[in-house]
């Protein structure tokens, strides 16, 4: 059975070409700090918690120095770029959506025809393994097709992972403080503070406040998912269901809408916000929340409308 | 109650404000956050250690990056243009919106893997997003370039937080459903996913308002 083990050593593998790439390069920090992250792919199941910890302060000091610097391996100019372009046709999107297809419709078959019950994969696992399968899959048929020198798609992917830099790791160690935050009892603290200021008997209020505390928990948490347990303990169960008598459905399910609109409003929310600039190499680190805010606000007080008028209007 | 450990919080704000590195604020606020609430710094590094090692699929996304690249070596990106230019009565406004609706539609239906970032949005659906706007108001000022790949990605976004809630068997609905339940109130997945609808409606309203005024406030400024 295929498991994420076995994508961790295909990742492990890609970051040990890009680290040696690196080194070749005399990028020495961009080569320790890949390097690092291939070691946590390859190891990380067998290492102990704190030497893990360890590598993430050592890959986070590499980071902090200013260390990790972008790089230029040689590939065609915008003029090449231009006539390949011409030459090639619109077939140059056929590889590009050999990887969506893969994961898209390997995980319908998966899940819809007897292809599940050879138990290939691991459960609820074979979305992000058939990605895998699609990459390699992806970087054959370009290969065969294009002829590029053999080094070619391990030096295109330098330069872009060296484009994205850092950030190419926060959205996981915003993961890993989230499990800190928990930890050390912030969802708990946040929610009794949240409690604490509902002004009594006023239903709308209370939505507001519901729905303000999941976009601003969201927002410093960085997703929506850390937020919910939290509000929906303080407020959203023992006031809006309980003490008002609010439809739960709707409570729930666009009470995690509201804290969507906090996602798009957050640097914490890296992958979705950071690592987009980064990718779209805009001179704004902030650039992607910025168009963001403007859709965020009025959708926001969308929800809170809609909870007011669903959960609690055709009751009354 | 020990209010301390709130710090940590102000760490990252603070520190995304004065634009430390943001992996340094991160494991700052993670160090401190677990020593202000008593736990001992070995065993903090300990727990940042093992949930930065079981988040490890977070980051497996980036093998991509080869097929990407070496599919821009090519001119992918320019074909992508290309497509553009080809397209009669093709503008910045029409794609976007077009494209928030099928990110919308297709995410709904579970197929939130058919876009993002690295695939979609840096070698296909900004190239096209800039030359659309160029076509409309010629070439653009840095700044206003700069607008239009960020409306891309934010179009991204917005497209897939909006759709995918729709779709009964996501994360966040079984996350609601499993709070739900703990307290008492089982719901269905189908229960949950309609209450979707009527927020989706309104991203698309909005979210495709602001496309069209952007594109409006690109035109202007190109007179």
């Amino acid at each position: 059975m295929i498991d994420y083990e076995w994508l961790y050593i295909l990742t492990g593998g890609f970051f040990v070409i890009w680290a040696l790439l690196s080194a070749r390069d005399g990028k020495w920090g961009n080569a320790g700090f890949w390097g690092l992250l291939a070691a946590s792919f390859l190891l990380g199941t067998h290492l102990s918690d704190f030497a893990n910890g360890v590598l993430i302060l050592a890959m986070v000091a590499i980071a902090g120095f200013g260390l990790l610097k972008r790089s230029d391996p040689p590939t065609t100019s915008p003029e090449e770029r231009e006539a390949l372009s011409e030459k090639l046709g619109n077939r140059l999107f056929l590889p590009a959506l050999i990887v969506p297809i893969t994961a898209v419709a390997g995980t319908l078959l998966y899940n819809y025809t007897p292809f599940g019950e050879t138990g290939l994969f691991a459960e609820r696992r074979e979305t992000l393994i058939l990605f895998g399968i699609g990459v390699l899959v992806a970087i054959a048929v370009a290969m065969m097709w294009l002829k590029p020198p053999v080094l070619a798609p391990a030096e295109e992917g330098r330069r872009l992972l060296d484009s994205i830099g850092w950030a190419g790791i926060l959205p996981q160690m915003l993961a890993a403080l989230g499990a800190v935050f928990a930890l050390a009892g912030v969802g708990d603290i946040i929610g009794g503070i949240a409690g604490e200021v509902i002004p009594r008997g006023s239903v709308f209020l209370t939505v507001v406040v519901f729905a303000l505390g999941m976009a601003l928990f969201t927002m410093i948490m960085g997703n929506a998912f850390a937020a919910f347990p939290v509000m929906a303990a303080a407020i959203g169960i023992p006031l809006l269901v309980e003490d008002y008598g609010g439809n739960p459905a709707v409570i729930g399910a666009v009470g995690m809408l509201a804290g969507f609109c906090g996602t798009l409003m957050t640097p914490m929310a890296a992958n979705f916000n950071i690592v987009p600039a980064a990718l779209l190499e805009l001179k704004d680190q902030n650039g992607v929340i910025r168009q963001q805010i403007g859709t965020a606000i009025p959708l926001w007080l969308c929800n809170v409308a809609i909870i007011y008028l669903g959960a609690f209007l055709p009751w009354n | 109650m020990n209010y301390w450990p709130l710090l940590g919080i102000a760490i990252v704000v603070i520190g995304f404000a004065l634009r430390f590195n943001p992996l340094l604020v991160v494991v700052g606020a993670a160090l401190a956050t677990g020593v202000l609430a008593g736990l001992d710094l070995v065993a903090v590094v300990e727990a940042l250690g093992k949930a930065f090692n079981d988040n490890r699929y977070i980051s497996v996304t980036w093998i991509i990056l080869p097929v990407i690249g070496l599919l821009e070596r090519y001119g992918l990106q320019q074909r992508a243009r290309a497509v553009i230019a080809n397209l009669r009565g093709a503008t910045m406004g029409r794609l976007l919106t077009v494209y928030l609706l099928f990110r919308q539609i297709t995410a709904a239906i579970g197929m939130k893997d058919v876009g993002g970032h690295p695939q979609a949005v840096r070698p296909l659906v900004a190239p096209m997003a800039e030359a659309a706007a160029e076509m409309s108001h010629g070439t653009l000022a840095e700044e206003d370039r700069e607008k239009v790949l960020a409306m891309s990605a934010a179009t991204d976004n917005v497209g897939l937080f909006f759709g995918e809630h729709i779709f009964f068997a996501i994360a966040s609905i079984l996350l609601i459903q499993g709070v739900f339940e703990s307290y008492g109130y089982p719901l269905t997945p189908l229960q949950l996913s309609v209450w979707a609808i009527p927020t989706a409606i309104c991203a698309f309203l909005i979210h495709g308002w602001r496309i069209r005024a952007l594109d409006r406030r690109l035109g202007r400024a190109a007179r």
